[in-house]
């Protein structure tokens, strides 16, 4: 109980002194973080589109393996991008191991199928609400897909929230890939994960506790942007 | 372009082995209002959104006066009921415009023209979700008509409306059969059938048991499975 106390007054002197590391790998964590969820809802969110509007022979394979991946351990994911960036790897000549790109990389594998089948869960019932309409309207495959996405925006934005939930709490990859190399690929989670194993429970709670209110700040903003809550809209 | 006649041979509908529609052997003109009459699961939505190539067909054949390209591009369906797009009336209307390529500003303004015509003029921003039931038909009705098609065919547009929302409805589709749509449109009102029919199809069973002038099927129909429905007995 101690440490949980000493954990939070540690977090709020940090946040109130604007501790210059605290900053910079909250800044590094966010960076990443983000562009990954970016590219992530780039890939995931029109393949659930065309998932959900297309009729294919593995269709039902291809969503089943997609749930699959949600749960995919990041571990291996990180196993296998260090494998490939590695020098020896196909990727090796590119220099990306130990670097914030590796990190973003891992967690795209990381968060597309969870992206992409939450995405998919909702503009399943949407095309099916709008599947007469469309065909009627004779709309191409791509037009589908487009009013889809678009009428579909508020809900897939729980999906991308979902995405970075899972992005912003991941340790395990971008450990592996990234090193945790301070004032290099340090972020919130690797830091917590030190200071823990350096006996550091204060400050890892601390760093714990600003990284609970980084995730609910960023998901409060969204939800704000987004207007989810606003009366008649979506 | 000449789209009719419309020329359906042998045309079936199955799911699961289940004959839905058919065979349907039925040629329909260019000009005025067929109205779909027949008991609850005769096949009256099948046989429309078959006609309208919605539903695929598994035997027969269903030929245009046209190229079927051409045909789908000046045609239009009302379902029974209205899906609403998750987007403002006035957006909602102008999809149909936007998927042809017209540009948003053009769209938008004859979205807006469309919207006045059928009485919602003053609601175009509100979201089409949050409409009333007879709100929803004429928007649906608006969107129907905004590409001017050559045929619309109405899955019973107003069913679930009250009296003076049927009329208003029943205006609008006066109105666009006086413009040169042809209208093919299903429904239970009988009193809605004789008001708007110029010919009337009686489909039992997944047939069409009777396709006559609407004055000739009013004042006596041909087989006595039709005698019994006008009567408003049981018909199976």
């Amino acid at each position: 109980m101690n440490d949980l106390w000493a954990g939070l007054s540690q977090a709020f002197w940090l946040l109130a002194t604007l501790d210059a590391d605290l900053v910079e790998i909250t800044l590094r964590s966010l960076r990443v973080t983000l562009t990954a969820l970016a590219i992530a809802c780039a890939i995931a969110l029109p393949l659930a589109a065309f998932l959900a509007v297309r009729r294919f022979r593995l269709r039902r394979a291809t969503i089943a393996v997609l749930n699959a991946l949600m749960g995919l351990p990041p571990v291996v994911v990180g196993l296998v991008v260090y494998v490939f960036l590695s020098r020896a790897g196909p990727f090796g000549v590119f220099g990306l191991l130990f670097t914030p790109t590796a990190m973003i990389i891992a967690q795209v594998i990381i968060v597309v199928p969870l992206v992409a089948s939450v995405a998919h869960q909702s503009l399943r019932e949407l095309w099916s609400d709008y599947h007469d309409l469309l065909i009627s309207m004779n709309a191409t495959q791509l037009q589908r897909i487009k009013a889809l996405l678009w009428d579909g925006r508020r809900a897939l934005l729980t999906a991308a929230l979902a995405g970075f939930g899972r992005a912003i709490g991941e340790v395990g990859a971008i450990m592996v890939v990234g090193g945790n190399i301070d004032h290099a690929t340090r972020v919130l989670t690797t830091a917590i994960a030190l200071e823990t194993g350096k006996g550091e429970f204060a400050m890892a709670l601390g760093l714990g506790f600003v990284l609970i209110a980084l995730a609910i700040a960023v998901n409060l903003a969204i939800h704000w942007l987004g207007r989810t809550e606003s009366e008649g809209r979506w | 372009m000449q789209m009719f006649p419309l020329v359906a041979k042998g045309a079936v509908v199955r799911r699961r082995s289940k004959v839905l529609v058919g065979p349907v052997d039925l040629t329909l003109g260019g000009q005025g209002t067929s109205i779909v009459i027949g008991p609850n699961g005769a096949g009256k939505t099948t046989l429309l959104k078959m006609l309208h190539g919605i539903v695929r067909m598994n035997g027969g054949s269903l030929d245009w006066a046209c190229p079927l390209d051409e045909a789908q591009k000046h045609q239009a369906f009302v379902f029974q009921t209205p899906v609403m797009m998750r987007r403002s009336v006035i957006d909602n209307i102008a999809y149909p415009l936007r998927l042809t390529g017209i540009a948003r500003k053009e769209a938008r303004a004859r979205a807006a023209d469309w919207a006045k015509r059928v009485g919602l003029g003053g609601i175009l921003e509100r979201q089409a979700t949050m409409l009333s039931g007879g709100e929803r038909q004429k928007l649906a009705l608006a969107r129907a008509l905004v590409r001017e098609p050559q045929v619309l065919f109405l899955d019973e547009p107003c069913a679930a409306l009250d009296g003076r929302a049927t009329r208003e409805i029943e205006e609008i589709l006066a109105h666009a059969s006086e413009s040169g749509t042809r209208l093919v449109m299903s429904t239970h009102n009988m009193g809605q059938a004789r008001r708007l029919a110029d010919e009337v199809i009686f489909v039992l069973q997944g047939r069409i048991h009777e396709f006559s002038p609407a004055a000739d099927f009013f004042a006596g129909p041909q087989t006595p499975q039709g005698r019994a429905f006008l009567n408003g007995d049981i018909v199976e």
